[in-house]
């Protein structure tokens, strides 16, 4: 990257998981509530309240740690990270520590043309702080408490990254695996994924570590990447002006694209961790694993492989549509119907997504069930529409929502494939165009495609295009 | 007021009072105010921080119609007082602080909702040392406790208020929380039976925390028997409390009356130490005495990381105190420090001038151990011993005995001020109970005899874990033998 030097990246990431209730006690986790409204005794902080975990939270981290690789620990407890802030009710954080529930894992990433593989350091599960709000009107400084409590998995990365590009690949790896197990909705913007960056420089060749710094507050894939180039391009200045890089927390500002210095090593806080004494440990069976296992959807690289391996797609095919687990589930939904694997394939990424994203849906909301799209590709298969026709048909569908044999029986679009009756418009078309029919009949190949147009033209499009061709060659022989 | 419930051989326990409501001779209503009336007329006692007179009318109220319709429940219709640590949605619940002078909780601790289910009055919020951190209830922010036997000497803490009140017969029970020996000791001090049940056995959902792996709720009263009732009603599994275990609740009220023929009654040579006040230790043969002609044999046990415990309580108690106590920050409800002119300044002042000195000096203690670079020294090793001395007991009751017999405390009540200044003296009370918090065991204070200047001497029985009943019959068994708990303060 930087010529002499080679670029070392960890990442720290923070999974909102979308349980409906919070990591300890019954409060909604959902975002967007009026500030203060989704609140209980444990969130407030009050004297007497107490934790409870949420069962759910464990079985989200279980199948990250699965779809990561690691190994789950069956010996867990929660500790106490201490700070005073006010939007931290408790005066402490519940996380966990030493003892994490996932360890010891590794995910395959996109680089470049090829994959390598990032190790994963620990997952631990811990809650969310609130929110402080400051008022630049009153100058007063407000808490929402909303978040306070909501699940967080910290997934943190070994030191195994290489470069921005990668650092965004893995992120966009993790969101994909974290949405595809339906642990969260990977929603950047809302905050439900959140990161934070490790970063150094060293000699290239060196196996030692240089002094690296973490940058804090990246809230976008593109913010991954440019926060990332700036860091590596103030440490390659500092470095080449022969002084060392600080250990120090800097902070992103994504309005000017730099970094700057939040606080050093020095000043770093003792957060006193020690084992949360409300919250028995928790211990995870064999059993529990293997259940949660069980439940988990496929992955997304099995899924291309699939895809690649038994129905044919190409590479690329298969990976726009396992970017996605709705998406993947769209297609799974219509080939059940249809049977047949590329045109579905077609038919969603190129039709179905032109649509979407020109409405700016999502996948979910299209009008346009599954089913109904196999139902349509089958009239295709079937020859009951053409290819042509049935575009019409599907822009119908997506604008009503209504049934494609409906929609076709309506507008009277369905395909002509009685050849008796495709005969009578061909010798229509030759009796009504002589002066062509005679050049045809005497040898000029390229009035095929005239007549061709006339039958369409005669049938309204619905004539079949191959029985058309082949009875417009036999009556052009017939007539020799 | 005319109606006399206390007379030379009669007193407020709890059958009797239950039987009084139920035969209709007296109605809830005027059994509170009569409890409310002894509270106010004696005040100087310092027993009580509120009393919710207007909400315990209305429970008498309900309770009497209940009572009417020939309606039963375990407390129905008996008043009873309730340390000021445990939430509750009417008055105030300050723990004895400063920093929560007027704080309202909007919930019900499970013990409260669980008392006021069975029945229960509940008129008032007694007095403990701040945040239940004392053993001489010198501690409260608002005023000291006096012992009803001599009121110029301490109640014992930091359950001195529930302990005196019952002593003075203002309640005929109430409830307290120990920690480190804080039902125990004031019981010992005031002449009266409490009980620490094992922990896990009550919810500490509303109990506001100390130190959460040591904290543990449990009933004061005049008898085993009353005790063993309200520990009956109190028990359970709660979903609410994660600490708090699915374990069978035996009826230790109905179940108390059990021969103890044969039972074996360890009595563990490290509990009896220099320095012990020598009343004290002859109360204790008389009461092996009394047992051992109940049946009981006798064997002398040891445990022997005994003399570690009060060192590993005062790391981990303060270093789970510095914790529970961050939340009192000025922030979002209680006491806030005025005209600071930022964020770190809001929380010093806040604090600084919100806890009292005892709070201020576990919260410094607590912190310091869990530093990092001093944990692993402090609270970790502490953590080791804290399993040693829960192996010794374990040991004991594997090998050895039934239920263990000790004294509560080294001496029978010290004067006010007398300890205040010298904090270790004053920790040292606590070294026969300390041992059972670590542990997560059982135990009882049940008087057992009087020193020369008439002050009640306390002993102890421990049992197994959930082995509570043990403890209630050998209890009970004594009781039936002996009369030192039926002894009243003079005045009263």
């Amino acid at each position: 990257m930087q010529g002499e030097y080679e670029v070392v990246i960890g990442l720290e990431v923070h999974v909102q998981l979308s349980t409906a209730s919070k990591i300890f006690c019954a409060s909604s986790a959902a975002y967007g509530a009026d500030p203060n409204n989704n609140i209980d005794p444990l969130t407030f902080g009050l004297p007497g309240s107490l934790p409870v975990l949420n069962k759910q939270v464990v079985e989200s981290a279980i199948m990250m740690g699965l779809a990561l690789h690691c190994q789950i620990r069956r010996f867990n407890r929660f500790a106490r990270k201490h700070y005073f802030y006010p939007d931290l009710p408790k005066g402490y954080q519940i996380s966990q520590f030493d003892e994490p529930i996932c360890e010891h894992g590794n995910v395959e990433i996109e680089s470049g043309d090829s994959t390598r593989t990032i190790g994963i350091t620990r997952i631990h599960m811990e809650e969310d702080a609130g929110k402080n709000i400051h008022d630049m009107r009153t100058s007063a400084s407000l808490v929402d408490l909303n978040r306070a409590g909501v699940p967080l998995l910290e997934i943190v990365s070994e030191p195994d990254i290489r470069s921005p590009a990668e650092a965004s690949s893995y992120l966009k790896k993790i969101r994909q695996l974290a949405r595809y197990l339906g642990v969260s909705d990977g929603n950047m913007e809302e905050g439900s994924l959140r990161c934070d960056a490790n970063v150094s420089l060293r000699p290239r060749g060196e196996l030692k570590f240089g002094t690296r710094t973490e940058i804090k507050n990246i809230n976008s894939f593109k913010f991954v990447e440019r926060a990332l180039e700036y860091e590596i391009a103030r440490q390659h200045a500092t470095l080449k002006k022969g002084e060392p890089v600080i250990q120090e927390t800097r902070l992103f500002d994504s309005n000017t694209g730099t970094t700057h210095s939040m606080r050093s090593k020095e000043e770093s806080a003792d957060y006193r961790y020690f084992p949360d004494p409300d919250l028995p440990p928790l211990v995870v069976e064999e059993s529990w694993i293997q259940e949660v296992g069980v439940r988990m959807p496929r992955l997304p690289d099995d899924y291309k492989k699939e895809l690649i391996d038994k129905h044919g797609l190409s590479e690329y095919d298969a990976g726009v549509l396992t970017s996605e687990r709705s998406w993947v589930d769209y297609f799974d939904s219509t080939l059940e119907i249809c049977g047949d694997a590329k045109l579905a394939c077609n038919w969603i990424t190129s039709e179905l997504f032109g649509l979407l994203k020109k409405e700016g849906k999502e996948i979910e909301e299209s009008p346009v069930k599954p089913e109904d799209l196999g139902t349509l590709i089958s009239l295709i298969k079937k020859k009951t529409v053409s290819g042509k026709m049935a575009k019409d048909v599907f822009e119908e569908m997506f604008a009503s929502g209504n049934k494609p044999e409906a929609i076709i029986k309506d507008k009277g679009l369905e395909q002509i494939t009685d050849e008796d009756a495709i005969r009578k418009i061909v010798e229509q078309a030759f009796n009504d165009n002589e002066a062509q029919a005679t050049q045809f009949i005497e040898g000029k190949d390229k009035l095929h495609g005239f007549f061709v147009g006339q039958v369409m033209k005669l049938s309204k499009g619905a004539a079949n295009p191959e029985i058309t061709n082949k009875l417009i060659i036999a009556e052009r022989d017939k007539r020799k | 007021m005319t109606l006399d419930l206390l007379t030379e051989n009669e007193d407020v326990t709890l059958s009797r009072l239950k039987k009084l409501l139920s035969s209709k001779e007296i109605s809830s209503v005027e059994l509170t105010k009569y409890f409310l009336e002894r509270a106010k007329s004696k005040d100087d006692l310092g027993c009580f921080l509120s009393l919710t007179e207007e909400e315990a009318l209305k429970q008498a109220n309900k309770a009497d119609e209940k009572i009417a319709k020939g309606e039963d429940a375990p407390l129905l219709g008996v008043p009873l007082a309730i340390k000021d640590v445990l939430t509750t949605d009417f008055g105030t619940t300050t723990c004895a602080s400063k920093i929560l002078e007027n704080y309202h909780s909007p919930f019900n601790a499970t013990v409260i909702n669980k008392m006021l289910d069975a029945g229960a009055v509940l008129y008032g919020k007694t007095n403990l040392d701040e945040f239940a951190m004392g053993s001489s209830n010198e501690n409260s922010s608002f005023k000291p406790v006096k012992n009803p036997w001599d009121t110029e000497r301490v109640p014992g803490g930091s359950s001195g208020g529930s302990a005196a009140a019952v002593a003075a017969r203002i309640a005929p029970a109430s409830l307290g929380t120990d920690t480190g020996g804080s039902i125990r000791q004031p019981a010992a001090f005031c002449g009266i039976t409490g009980i620490k049940p094992t922990y896990g056995r009550v919810s500490r959902y509303g109990l506001v925390a100390y130190a959460s792996s040591l904290d543990q709720i449990g009933p004061l009263g005049l008898s085993a028997e009353d005790c063993a009732l309200i520990t009956r009603v109190i028990s359970g599994k709660d979903p609410l409390d994660s600490t708090s275990m699915e374990m069978e609740v035996p009826a230790f009220d109905t179940e108390i009356s059990k021969d103890i023929k044969g039972m074996k009654v360890g009595v563990p040579k490290e509990y009896f130490i220099d320095g012990m006040q020598s009343e004290v230790s002859e109360a204790l043969a008389e009461a092996k005495k009394v047992l051992s002609d109940l049946g009981a044999e006798i064997v002398e046990i040891s445990l022997p990381h005994t003399d570690a415990a009060v060192a590993a309580y005062y790391i981990i108690a303060p270093a789970e105190c510095s914790s529970n106590l961050a939340r009192f920050d000025g922030i979002k409800y209680g006491y806030r420090a005025e005209e600071t002119h930022d964020l770190f300044d809001l929380y010093a002042e806040t604090r600084s001038e919100g806890f009292g000195e005892e709070v201020k000096r576990r919260i410094l203690i607590g912190t310091y151990v869990l530093s990092s670079g001093y944990y692993d020294a402090y609270y970790l090793k502490a953590q080791k011993v804290r399993r040693l001395i829960q192996n010794d007991f374990l040991q004991a009751f594997e090998d050895k005995c039934d239920v263990i017999l000790a004294p509560t405390a080294p001496t029978t009540p010290f004067k006010i001020g007398e300890n205040i200044n010298d904090p270790l003296a004053m920790y040292l009370n606590d070294i026969f109970t300390i041992p059972l918090n670590l542990a997560g065991m059982p135990g009882m204070s049940l008087p057992c005899g009087f020193d020369g200047k008439n002050l009640p001497i306390g002993m102890q029985l421990i049992a197994g874990p959930w082995q509570e009943q043990r403890i209630f019959n050998v209890a009970h068994a004594y009781q039936d033998a002996t009369d030192w708990h039926t002894r009243k303060p003079e005045g009263v």
